[in-house]
């Protein structure tokens, strides 16, 4: 074990993974679509990784952040301010400020009262939402989202290029800023509530104000997921707030494995293919089949892929 | 005025006993085994299920298919226990959650593939339809007869607990499970069976239910909020608590909704959230 | 060596190109480019069986009429987007861009179709709703083409036969989202314009388990009859409870459009059912000759499914493809192929429907029923009717 923090280098596995999403641009020109929308999930599972992975919330109403920061989104592109990065940020902001509202909500209580409070938070939105169907468009969704070009230079087209680089940009970008985030001392803090909550205080640690940051900082993320799926699609259905989508989250996370920040990522890569693969198999099938998966990586891979993979490493070296 | 305020009062009775038959195997569950098991509803719908089975394959009535709602439910519950519940008991709460949804997935699954994706219909026995004229009230027969049921198993379920040996070595596991191993008490036994018990009871709920709640497949999903709430807001562990939860919830819901429809929806959340903040415990406190 | 060598290659390939030139030519004429149509329905997920039934119903027109129309052969994709938006708008990127198909079907869902429909304006392909029932849907795009129905299409006329038949005073009930907003509009306008009292509008969530609150509120404010509208899974609980909390035996009539009482799920309702009027644009007991080859061969094909209006969506939808194909001579233009649509009339098993060339709207009749136990089944009797109704818009 190192003493201090741990380091900010990217090691070579990180280098090479990174590469993965640029290779795929050359070599699967017809699946952009698809993949600027697995990018989407990633960032997606990334805000729940922080807050579940590393704060230990367990949180099922994530998709309230994520449906807060596409209607902003969109609702901004449609009433005239079409630009797309300053709509990112603004989008973040708007998610950021419901999470702050809610987090006092979530840092009480214990975990059955955090997964029933993050519920309900996500229900009775979806429920606001349809209820303001004048601004939100309700069930039948919110369409006429326009979108200015990039820097004046990038449209989206229906070729998906310019949807799947700017995702891809956008993802990276907030992952270098989780990934340093948890190998700061905040992100340090976070590991120290995972194993001992009790004894933080001890240290002079405020629990509920690092759960609070990293529960806002979550919902900032998710916003963003969602503002980028509003504007590289043109629009927002109600089920960005559904709880379908909570749920979905949480098992991309933990098919991935949580708290490894790239099991986020590689758990939303494999989910999105497989459901795009299986699905058209035999659809009630795929539902069942996924339950199995859910139930065997708990009894049997804890860690999911990740941990997996971690287990594999380690075998190796040994050797 | 006074006689909707009584027929409301009345029918948020009935529905929040309905969610009390339903979630009381969920309260003992977690509050014995400390396992988040949102998988509880699948075997509510066992029951539903087998009830449905029961009534329209084999012709048997409505009452006497009751009780084999019951027990399917029950032996399921048992079987799931033993094979895999029990691996998770010290597993982390994400883990159980992550389990439990797993399980619910492919209940969902395989009721449709079994049934199909319709409502199932259940036909009531006369007696048991339409209205009875109570003191210038028209109160519905069904949920006279489901609050009924529900005081009889209220009763039952305290008898046990608090008579029995038994329910004595339930309360024991529940307040102190290490003393309890101490002095002797196969606790694993008392879990097997209080699941079986509680799942059980989650399946004469479902059955109970269908005329109220209705009967598909994503029974266990869509009401999944509700048993939880249940158990959240009444505190596991206790039958009084989730049963005046339950009441409390059941009331506010159906007042709610015909006093200020247009809110209706929110009121249950809002209820629940005002009580999770003001007991994060539970309404009577939980154990320990 | 070298020139002789490179001039006789020359030679051949001339040779060889000419050939091919020559062959070519009449191989325009006699294997034209396949017609392939993209299918995108919810196959899984909550509105599962709109996709079941509309997929079986194209299929039949298929095995009915033939896999070439024009000289092409028919192409049917058939894709699941599970009910999301943006999985709708992702194949439908993906079947335009790389499968290039010609006709974008299907689209089980106002939102579905919604968010495809600048897919189908910029790639210039036409777009046949065949299930979506919201009046703004066709104004998305100029390719948009419907061929099932608009909710106000169907809900109009029960408001007409109320105010005919001594109703009066009415309690509207709905379900608080989209559809449930607008047939409530709907049926309001009409019904006080015609001259009748609108009680009480009653809304319910869109996540409810219990109906038991508001047909209580609705019994106590004592209408003649009790307006519906709920999505086509909630149509049993309502029916049953409606007949469980008294309102029937007070007097309180029961009307609404089909979907309360959709063919698919009619006779698992069964008894609570009886005697519940609808206006609807299509009856699976539709008495027609036309329809009763149509029922007939869907059950064949179906396991004894029964097809409800979702499936006549699809079913005319291929109509409309096969006419337009007919009528430009297997064109691929999608302007073209729009154009033919416009105008188009025909006898479907439903009735009499045409496509109103200004609104790319179906004008048709649409139906009073009664449901009605015959044969052992229940079905939704047809005794009245009003033709040629438009969609009056949102």
């Amino acid at each position: 074990m190192t003493k201090g923090l741990p380091t900010q280098r990217w090691s070579r596995a990180e280098i090479a993974f990174w590469l993965i999403p640029i290779a795929a641009f050359f070599l699967f020109p017809k699946y952009l679509t698809l993949g600027s929308q697995i990018m989407i999930a990633a960032l997606f599972a990334l805000s729940l990784d922080l807050i579940l992975g590393y704060a230990r919330i367990i949180s099922l109403g994530q998709a309230a952040f994520f449906g807060v920061g596409a209607y902003t989104a969109g609702l901004m592109a449609k009433y005239g301010w079409g630009e797309p990065l300053t709509g990112l940020v603004v989008s973040a902001a708007a998610a950021a400020l419901v999470g702050l509202a809610t987090s006092f909500l979530v840092v009480r209580g214990e975990d059955l009262t955090r997964l029933m409070v993050t519920m309900g938070i996500g229900l009775m939105l979806f429920e606001a939402a349809n209820q303001a169907a004048f601004i939100t468009g309700g069930v039948d969704g919110l369409s006429g989202v326009e979108m200015r070009k990039i820097f004046g230079v990038f449209g989206f087209g229906l070729d998906g290029k310019t949807a799947y680089v700017y995702s891809l940009i956008v993802l990276f970008i907030v992952f270098v800023f989780v990934r340093t985030l948890v190998r700061s001392p905040f992100g340090l803090s976070l590991r120290g509530i995972r194993e001992g909550e009790r004894r933080m205080p001890a240290i002079g640690a405020s629990v509920p104000r690092k759960l609070i940051a990293a529960y806002t900082v979550g919902a900032a993320i998710a916003g963003v997921a969602g503002a980028l799926l509003a504007q590289t699609t043109q629009f927002v259905g109600i089920d960005s707030l559904g709880f379908a989508r909570s749920a979905d989250l949480m098992i991309m996370l933990v098919l991935g494995g949580a708290g490894y920040l790239y099991g986020a990522l590689i758990g939303a890569a494999v989910f999105m293919v497989l459901q795009d693969y299986l699905a058209n198999l035999d659809p009630v099938y795929w539902q069942f089949w996924l339950g199995l998966l859910l139930v065997l990586i708990v009894l049997f891979a804890r860690g999911g892929l990740m941990g997996i993979l971690r287990a594999l490493q380690r075998r190796l070296a040994r050797r | 005025m006074l006689g909707n305020l009584i027929g409301v009062l009345f029918d948020g009775v009935a529905y929040g006993s309905l969610l009390f038959v339903i979630s009381i195997g969920l309260s003992v569950t977690m509050g014995l085994m400390n396992f988040v098991n949102l998988a509880h509803g699948a075997f509510a719908m066992v029951g539903g299920y087998a009830l449905v089975l029961m009534m329209t394959r084999f012709g048997v009535p409505f009452l006497a298919a009751l009780p084999v709602a019951f027990v399917a439910a029950a032996i399921a519950g048992a079987v799931l226990e033993r094979l895999l519940y029990r691996r998770l008991y010290r597993a982390s709460h994400l883990d159980q959650v992550l389990f439990s949804i797993g399980l619910v997935f492919m209940s969902i699954a395989a009721a449709t593939k079994l049934f199909g994706s319709q409502q199932q219909p259940v036909a009531l026995p006369a007696f048991l339809r339409g209205q009875v004229h109570v003191l210038r009230l028209d109160l519905g027969s069904y949920r006279l007869f489901l609050i009924g049921i529900v005081i009889i198993i209220t009763l039952a379920l305290t008898w046990l607990i608090e008579r029995t040996r038994f329910g004595a070595e339930i309360r024991a596991s529940v307040d102190n499970q290490q003393a309890s191993v101490g002095l002797g008490i196969n606790v694993y036994r008392v879990f097997s069976l209080t699941f079986a018990l509680g799942s059980g009871l989650a399946g004469l709920g479902g059955a109970l239910g269908i005329d109220v709640l209705g009967l598909d497949p994503t029974f266990p999903l869509k009401y999944m909020v509700y048993f939880l709430l249940v158990v959240a807001v009444g505190g596991a562990g206790t039958i009084k608590g989730p049963l005046l939860a339950a009441l409390i919830l059941g009331v506010f819901d159906v007042a709610g909704k015909y006093y200020v429809p247009q809110i209706g929806a929110f009121i249950i959340y809002f209820v629940m959230v005002a009580m999770l903040l003001a007991f994060p415990g539970g309404v009577l406190g939980k154990r320990g | 060596m070298r020139n002789a060598f490179v001039t006789t290659r020359r030679r051949f390939v001339g040779a060889l190109a000419a050939s091919a030139a020559a062959l070519s030519a009449p191989r325009l004429a006699w294997a034209a480019e396949p017609l392939k149509i993209g299918l995108i329905l919810p196959l899984t997920g909550p509105f599962a069986s709109t996709g079941r039934q509309i997929e079986a119903a194209c299929r039949l027109y298929i095995a009915r009429n033939g896999d070439t129309v024009a000289g092409r052969k028919v192409e049917l994709i058939v894709k699941d987007d599970t009910g999301a938006p943006e999985t709708t708008k992702r194949i439908a990127q993906e079947l335009v861009v790389q499968e290039k198909v010609n006709i974008l079907a299907g689209f089980g869902l106002t939102p579905l179709a919604m968010a495809t429909a600048p897919v189908a304006t910029e790639a210039k392909v036409p777009m046949v709703i065949m299930a979506a029932a919201t009046s703004v849907v066709t104004t998305r795009s100029p390719f948009i083409v419907r061929a099932g129905f608009t909710l106000p299409q169907v809900t109009a006329p029960i408001a007409e036969w109320s105010l005919k038949n001594n109703i009066k005073r009415v309690v509207t009930m709905v379900t608080d989202y989209g559809p449930g907003l607008d047939a409530e509009k709907t049926f309001v306008k009409r019904f006080t314009e015609g001259g009748g009292t609108i009680v009480e509008s009653i809304r319910t969530p869109l996540q409810n388990p219990d109906f038991a609150p508001f047909l209580q509120r609705a019994k106590d404010a004592k209408p003649d009859a009790l307006f519906v509208f709920v999505p086509s899974g909630q149509g049993t609980a309502v029916m049953k409870q409606f007949a469980e909390r008294g309102l029937a035996a007070a007097g309180i009539k029961l009307i609404g459009t089909g979907d309360v009482v959709d063919d698919d799920i009619l006779d698992a309702i069964g008894a609570p059912a009886l005697g519940v009027v609808t206006s609807f644009h299509y009856s699976a007991a539709h008495p027609s000759p036309e329809n009763a080859a149509y029922v007939d061969a869907f059950m064949k094909a179906n396991n004894g499914m029964r097809p409800n209006f979702m499936s006549i969506g699809g079913y005319d939808g291929m109509h409309l493809i096969y006419e337009a194909e007919k009528k430009t001579g297997g064109s691929s233009d999608g302007e073209k192929l729009v154009e033919a649509m416009k105008g188009l009339s025909w006898t479907s098993p439903r009735g009499p429907v045409s496509i109103d060339p200004a609104t790319r709207e179906p004008v048709q009749t649409v139906y009073i029923r009664r449901v009605e136990m015959k044969d052992g089944h229940y079905w939704s009797i047809e005794f009245d009717k009003l033709e040629k109704v438009k969609d009056p818009g949102s």
